[in-house]
């Protein structure tokens, strides 16, 4: 029987309820301090990487905007940003416009999410029931826009497949209104409730050194007092032509990555509105060949969580040489460990969840792991005889069957 | 003799109590949906869930302590239905009775914690241990105040009889309003006892799954669950009983609506209270009980200390 008062190891996921995807958080435990985590990635890789070499540049877009749930957008347009570049096409401004409009939206629905996930981590549903309701209307919007509430499908190569009629821009800004004023609210209330602000401040502290130290991105870098926002740094689509403030924080924790979000939302709204306003006339597309030349290119993309970065290399045919993606998780989960030292098990889920953290988008390979090393390594020689003796065992014997092929094939 | 037995096992016994836990967690769970923007269960839900538990599959784990595991459920289940036979309920008079049953009540309500704290830990569940071990740690933050709530009611009332203190505030009228502070503090460390929000640290779902709870299904979690339900009822009634025993009418069905109302907002209070805030942490909750709700009881016993050395001259 063991003692409390000693230290233990207990598993947070691959399953737990805290986790809204498979990952392996072991938790070194002394009573309820926190003295160490050991993370383990891997359990959703689902080798698209792989899949996307094997694919046409259009059905890649498709795939690769089911990297993730969410940030879906994020993903298709980072890697078509690349491919254009490789096929030197200058997509017109009204498409750049309708992307950025997208992505915005996008990021409020991420955003919301994100304070109904973190209510519930901290069991105040309540603000997991009232988020959720109003992320319906920006998800609305979005269906009403591009015809899916997720995974969008409004990117093509060299524009957008969509426009978007003076009957829905009217639609939207309403939206925009009403959702601004819930957001207000949602401020408020976590720059007031006693239980928020006790639950969340001081909690998961990442130093503005710390961030630099671990390459934090997104939200979790700029709560730290990092400007970093690949928006300004390196504007894409057109955010060049649009003004928003980046939102930091010197909070340094999980309170801070909060009012930072909340923020965010607030210059979404500011930035959709801008989109809308200044939508230049003209075409949504332009014609791109079905062959990119060969070349290479690295595109960046802020998504809601952070900076989203992909890289195609082409060469010369319909099918790209390599496709690499960089979730924005990747580049937060290192801090996660970091951030747990010496905190409560409380805190545990709260601070993963202030990351924003989106572990299929993250996942690129799969390790396995012999915590007992029992397991013999085997060489594909030893396997194939292995699996020949296997099945001769159960009577069926490949050996004969060789045999029958082999004169088959003589005669 | 019969009528002993069917006053214990059906009314107001044991299946009154139980329907009437149904329908506290009926109006709990419909107030927290409603408060959230939901449209919560239809109000035959909970039985429905109790039923369906009770043909389900029951698991138990091989390294776990078979008995102990077992009767943990039971004990919890049967503490708490006992306590609920010496609290006066619509009457001045609870069905049984003697001088120092108040004593006997609050210890019979803390049972179910430890049946909880020892299925739990017979689980041999990492999570249910963890659990275990939060929910007695809170036991020692929450029962002083709610002792000291209760008991400063009783000691104005000069006696530790709860039917006796229900007669005392039906001859005092207006004196229950001198506990209103008592009462308080009490549904505040009522919210600790039935592990609700802000206070649901032992069971927290997102840290250690379902806390003591983790490892049970089938029939012993579903007495598991009608336990906390009838827990909510017993609890709702003693404070009512203590704090709010007043607008007896001695007109039994008037008396009847009267009691279900005065349950029914300790429920609607409680239901309040879990939606507008979020879970505390272990020692957050420690220190907020020691350091505010103890120090505030104190202030209630004092006061009536004083009351009644005034009272008596």
């Amino acid at each position: 029987m063991h003692n409390p008062s000693e230290e233990f190891k207990i598993p947070i996921g691959p399953q737990h309820p805290a986790l809204k995807e498979p990952e392996s958080f072991s938790v070194a435990l002394r009573g309820e301090k926190i003295l160490g985590v050991d993370i383990r990635l891997g359990y959703n890789h689902r080798g698209i990487e792989k899949a996307c070499e094997e694919r046409t540049y259009i059905q890649d877009m498709y795939l690769i905007e089911r990297v993730c749930g969410i940030c879906s957008h994020s993903h298709s347009t980072c890697f078509i940003q690349a491919v254009e570049e490789i096929a030197g096409l200058a997509v017109p401004r009204r498409a750049l416009y309708i992307r950025t409009l997208v992505a915005e939206l996008e990021r409020i629905h991420s955003h919301l999410l994100w304070l109904g996930v973190a209510g519930h981590e901290i069991g105040f549903d309540t603000l997991l029931m009232y988020t959720w309701r109003d992320r319906e209307i920006v998800m609305d919007i979005l269906a009403e826009l591009t015809g899916n509430r997720v995974n969008y499908g409004i990117n093509t190569i060299g524009g957008v497949r969509r426009d978007i009629s003076s009957i829905q821009i009217q639609e939207t800004l309403k939206a925009m209104d009403l959702l601004e004023e819930r957001t207000k609210y949602y401020i408020e209330l976590g720059l007031e409730e006693t239980t928020i602000i006790k639950r969340l401040s001081g909690v998961g502290v990442l130093s503005y050194e710390d961030s630099l130290h671990f390459d934090a991105v997104g939200p979790t870098a700029r709560a730290s007092g990092v400007k970093r926002d690949v928006r300004k740094d390196d504007p894409y689509a057109s955010y060049g032509e649009i003004s928003f403030d980046v939102i930091t924080d010197t909070g340094a924790d999980v309170y801070a990555r909060t009012i930072v979000r909340l923020k965010e939302l607030m210059e979404s709204y500011k930035i959709v509105r801008q989109c809308l306003k200044n939508l230049p006339d003209g075409p949504i597309t332009v014609r791109a060949p079905r062959k990119i030349p060969a070349g290479e290119a690295l595109s960046r993309y802020e998504a809601p969580r952070g900076e989203d970065v992909h890289y195609v290399k082409s060469n010369g045919t319909d099918k790209p040489e390599r496709v690499k993606v960089r979730a924005p998780t990747l580049a937060n989960v290192q801090a996660v460990k970091h951030m747990l030292k010496d905190r409560f098990l409380a805190d545990m889920p709260i601070v993963i969840a202030a990351i924003d953290p989106c572990f299929s988008c993250t996942d690129r390979l799969v390790s396995l792991k012999d915590d007992d090393k029992k397991a013999d390594v085997m060489t594909w020689q030893a396997l194939h005889d292995y699996s020949i003796k296997w099945h001769s065992q159960r009577g069926v014997d490949f050996g004969k069957l060789n045999k029958k092929l082999q004169e088959r094939l003589s005669k | 003799m019969f009528n002993a037995m069917f006053s214990m096992i059906i009314f107001p016994g044991f299946l009154f109590l139980a329907a009437l836990s149904f329908l506290g967690e009926f109006i709990d769970r419909k107030i927290y949906a409603r408060l959230q923007n939901r449209v919560g269960p239809p109000w035959f839900q909970p039985v429905a869930d109790f039923i369906k538990l009770l043909g389900k599959q029951e698991i138990i784990p091989t390294e776990a302590n078979q008995t102990m595991f077992k009767m943990a459920p039971l004990f919890a289940t049967a503490s708490v239905v006992t306590a609920f036979f010496y609290i006066p309920l619509w009457t001045p008079e609870a069905m049984y009775s003697f001088n120092g049953d108040i004593l006997v009540v609050l210890y019979l309500l803390t049972i179910p914690t430890l049946s909880f704290f020892i299925g739990g830990w017979y689980s041999t569940s990492l999570y249910a241990r963890i659990g275990t071990v939060r929910s007695l740690t809170q036991l020692f933050a929450y029962e002083v105040p709610l002792f000291m709530g209760i008991l400063s009611s009783a000691l104005l009332a000069n006696t530790w009889s709860l039917t006796k203190i229900t007669e005392f505030y039906v001859a005092h009228p207006w004196l229950w309003l001198m506990n209103l502070g008592g009462f308080i503090i009490s549904l505040i460390a009522l919210l600790g006892k039935l592990e609700k929000t802000p206070f649901d640290i032992p069971e927290a779902e997102t840290e250690i799954v379902a806390g003591a709870f983790t490892e049970y299904s089938g029939k012993l979690l579903a007495f598991l669950r009608l336990t906390l339900n009838i827990e909510m009822i017993v609890g709702a009634a003693l404070l009512s009983a203590v704090f709010l025993p007043f607008a007896l009418t001695y007109n039994p069905y008037l008396d009847f609506v009267i009691f279900l109302i005065k349950l029914l907002s300790i429920t609607f209070l409680i239901s309040l209270a879990r939606t507008v805030v979020a879970r505390l942490r272990i020692d957050q909750m420690v220190n907020f009980c020691w350091k505010y709700l103890v120090p505030l009881a104190m202030m209630q016993l004092l006061l009536n200390l004083a009351v009644k050395g005034v009272m008596i001259k």
